[in-house]
């Protein structure tokens, strides 16, 4: 685990910029592909939610000009991106690296909520339950996207390690790293 | 049903002590009275010289005197006050588990509110071991109360006004809000003998603290509760202590208990007596504790 | 060496705590059986099995924590929950109940009992009656006690002492506080909760963020403050004419400097708080925790370094171990 108090790596603007004015809907459709692949792969994901997994969840990343609204469900779950804020039970706001860390495994949720770098808003219990689901997946989204990308994917890995030692952004599960 | 009077949970001085007792010996329509120090052992030197004579007077009057242990013990010489509470004689109110292999085998024992009695195991394990009542602490819901009164052949008692005892710790707030150490308090606790207000920073009142020990900030009051803890078969009330118009709250019960009087005529006679002003129930009603279940009460010029 | 006792919330935390080399892992069922129930933590029966298997292939142990006070009318549940530990082939149960330690000793006497901090065994007088009369093992000491006493203490008892090093610090004695319940209705003792976040709503206030619970207002802090957990006991008050923090400050524990006095007073096993943290916390806490009992073990000083950034309010204290914090 990094330590928090270097300032996270944000999103440069022109590669934040884009998401602007660029169709969202397939981006939507390719991270909702994405999830449900994950979730066939970690049910725990959903079964940890209990209750939970009726809520809607606003992912908001702070350097980026879109907001992620989640929709849990053991086979049918969704993601919609937003460019007005969307109305969710619980939203979860921080830079992108601090989110992908939090996913990763690379930094502890209560620590970054201590130094304010994440912020809570709403049910907050559904956002704890959200957070604990995916801290005990072990999720490696580098891994998954090179999966989904078929035979070519394994190609892949090696540029989403160079890509996360070039940006500073956790692109992989902590213990995955060399 | 019977009515209990706590342990006095605050530090006063000596001579306001005795006399509280010695009047509510003749006055007071109670069947039990807890006598001792149940915060801090720092205070029993005061006082500790008037239990002869207030004990006597007590039982004169056909009162039951149980003397209560510390709700906290650590220190070697709070062990030994413990020891020397038993060489008293005097059927002991147990507050802290610790206090129970003191006492001699065989002997009947009380416990009180501090200790954690939440389930029917508990119950007849402590019964077995001699307990002849206990004061289920007041978190406990009316549904439970039910079920541990059922649970063996021991008196079972409810707390039934006062402010609630919530906390005790090591660190004194008396201290630490007047800037010293424990060590050297200088007994400031003294200076407030229904506990000092904590409210909110929106002004609203919250808890009050007193030494080692949290409060509400409300006073307990279970009299609309009355006819559930009869029938769940609660053998008393108690009642804790307060530094003005203790005997009338002892009285007001009595007429309760008795049929005299309504719960709703108790609870508006007895306000401008609730310490903080306003009531709350909501422990026995299964609620947060802070809640009441009657009307909107709060007294325009509450301490 | 003495012995690292570590939490884990979830599967992955418990192999992230062996993994860095914890000596014991602890966790608790997915119920209110544990004073960590909050959503999404803890574990399934099949996930303790399997958290087993994996600590004891490597060496390690697992304790289940089953110390809330069990309900009347449905104590049912706890007495499944010490039924289906031992099942699991766990090493030790942690309990605070009296009827519950009364149940345990009785119908698993080949079960290790230890005492939760629940229990608040606060001196030798009750840690000798909890090991007479229910067999009790170890016991967890209260937070409340400084290093003097522990050595005290480790004089007059014959069982085991595990103490608290690290997270979240009660200054109320653990067990015996009705905070919560008072104003939420849901306390540590009864649900395994405190504080739950269920009834916390943030608020915004010209540029301070607030934190109520139940509708009382309990923190007031500027946008750019460390925040703390929204605790009762921690929160900000006034009282006469003071205004602050009436109880404690919010900070957490560090008492890694304390090792060698914890170790010279007798002390068996050093415990780390956090089961509601995640496996990234439990890894750095227990490889930072790890080095340090190894070096103590080897008569070296304490490695410098800190894990403040994990600390609530990023602020450490070493609590009641000394004097001065009563």
């Amino acid at each position: 685990m990094s330590d928090i108090h270097t300032p996270f790596p944000t999103v440069p603007s022109l590669l934040a910029k884009p998401l602007s004015f660029v169709p969202l809907a397939p981006i939507a459709q390719a991270l909702t592909v994405l999830a449900r692949r994950l979730v066939t792969r970690h049910p725990g994901l959903i079964s940890r939610l209990g209750p939970y997994v009726d809520s809607s969840f606003a992912i908001a990343p702070t350097d980026l000009p879109v907001t992620l609204l989640l929709r849990p469900h053991p086979t049918a779950m969704r993601i919609t991106l937003h460019r007005d804020p969307p109305r969710a039970d619980a939203r979860i706001a921080g830079p992108l690296s601090a989110l992908l860390g939090l996913v990763h495994g690379t930094w502890d949720g209560d620590a970054l909520f201590f130094s304010r770098d994440l912020v809570i808003d709403g049910d907050t219990s559904a956002a704890l339950a959200l957070r604990n689901a995916i801290d005990d997946c072990e999720l490696d989204l580098g891994a998954e996207i090179a999966g989904l990308s078929g035979p070519f994917g394994r190609l892949l890995m090696p540029f989403i390690d160079l890509a996360e030692r070039r940006t500073g952004m956790p692109l992989r599960r902590a213990e995955a790293r060399p | 049903m019977q009515l209990t009077v706590g342990p006095n949970q605050f530090f006063w001085d000596a001579a306001i002590w005795r006399d509280f007792y010695l009047r509510l010996a003749d006055e007071a329509p109670v069947d039990t009275v807890v006598l001792g120090e149940l915060v801090c052992s720092k205070r029993l030197p005061f006082y500790q010289t008037r239990f002869p004579e207030v004990i006597e007077r007590l039982q004169a009057a056909g009162k039951r005197v149980v003397m209560t242990s510390l709700a906290l013990i650590t220190l070697k010489r709070e062990r030994k006050l413990t020891e020397d509470l038993v060489d008293m004689g005097l059927e002991i109110e147990v507050n802290d588990l610790s206090a129970l292999p003191h006492l001699p085998a065989g002997a009947a024992f009380s416990v009180g509110p501090l200790v954690n009695v939440y389930n029917e195991s508990t119950v007849r394990w402590l019964q077995a071991r001699g307990a002849r009542s206990i004061c289920l602490p007041p978190e406990l819901p009316l549904a439970s109360v039910a079920i541990l009164a059922g649970a063996a052949p021991v008196a079972i008692e409810a707390w039934a006004w006062g402010r609630l005892p919530l906390a005790i710790s090591a660190r004194c707030y008396h201290a630490r809000l007047h800037d010293r150490a424990k060590d050297n308090c200088q007994f400031i606790c003294n200076a407030d003998p229904d506990g000092r207000a904590v409210d909110t920073l929106d002004g609203e009142k919250f808890l009050a603290v007193n030494g080692v020990q949290t409060l509400s900030a409300t006073c307990a009051n279970a009299a609309n509760q009355l006819p559930g803890l009869a029938a769940a078969g609660v053998a008393a009330l108690r009642l804790s202590p307060q530094a003005e118009g203790f005997l009338d709250v002892c009285t007001l019960f009595r007429d309760l208990i008795d049929g005299r009087i309504d719960a709703e005529a108790l609870s508006a006679a007895a306000l401008p007596r609730a310490p903080g002003g306003q009531y709350a129930d909501g422990f026995l009603t299964g609620r947060a504790g802070v809640d009441w279940s009657g009307a909107a009460q709060r007294l325009a010029a509450s301490s | 060496m003495m012995e690292l006792v570590c939490p884990a919330g979830t599967p992955a935390a418990l192999r992230a705590a062996v993994d860095a080399g914890a000596h014991t892992i602890y966790c608790g069922f997915a119920d209110e059986t544990n004073a960590r129930n909050f959503p999404g933590l803890n574990f399934s029966r099949e996930e303790l099995a399997q958290g087993v298997d994996y600590a004891h292939r490597r060496g390690a142990k697992v304790l289940v924590a089953i110390n809330t006070f069990p309900r009347a009318g449905a104590e049912g549940l706890w007495h499944r929950a010490v039924a289906d530990a031992e099942t699991a082939d766990v090493d030790a149960v942690i309990l605070a109940d009296l009827g519950l330690l009364a149940h345990a000793a009785e119908h698993h006497p080949d079960l290790r009992r230890h005492l939760s901090v629940q229990a608040a065994a606060a001196n030798p007088d009750a840690i000798n009656f909890y090991a007479t009369a229910f067999g009790v093992r170890r016991v967890v000491l209260p937070r409340v006690l400084t290093v003097a006493e522990i050595t005290a203490i480790n004089r007059e008892i014959d069982v085991e002492t595990e103490v608290f090093v690290f997270g979240g610090l009660c200054v109320m004695a653990e067990g015996r506080c009705s905070l919560s319940s008072y104003i939420t209705g849901k306390s540590p003792n009864m649900n395994g909760v405190c504080s739950p976040p269920s009834h916390v709503q943030y608020v915004e206030t010209k540029g301070a963020l607030d934190a109520r619970l139940g509708g009382y207002t309990i923190q007031r802090n500027a946008k750019d403050e460390p925040a703390p957990y929204p605790t009762l006991c921690k929160g900000c008050f006034q009282s006469g004419d003071m205004t602050g923090h009436v109880f404690e400050d919010p900070s957490s524990l560090d008492a890694k400097d304390l090792i060698p006095a914890l170790a010279k007073a007798g002390v068996t096993a050093l415990k780390i708080e956090g089961r509601q943290r995640s496996r990234a916390y439990v890894a750095q806490v227990v490889r930072s925790f790890r080095t340090a009992v190894e070096a103590v073990a080897a008569g070296r000083p304490v490695p410098p370094g800190t894990l403040a950034s994990l600390t609530e309010g990023q602020a450490a204290t070493t609590g009641a171990y000394r004097k001065t914090w009563r």
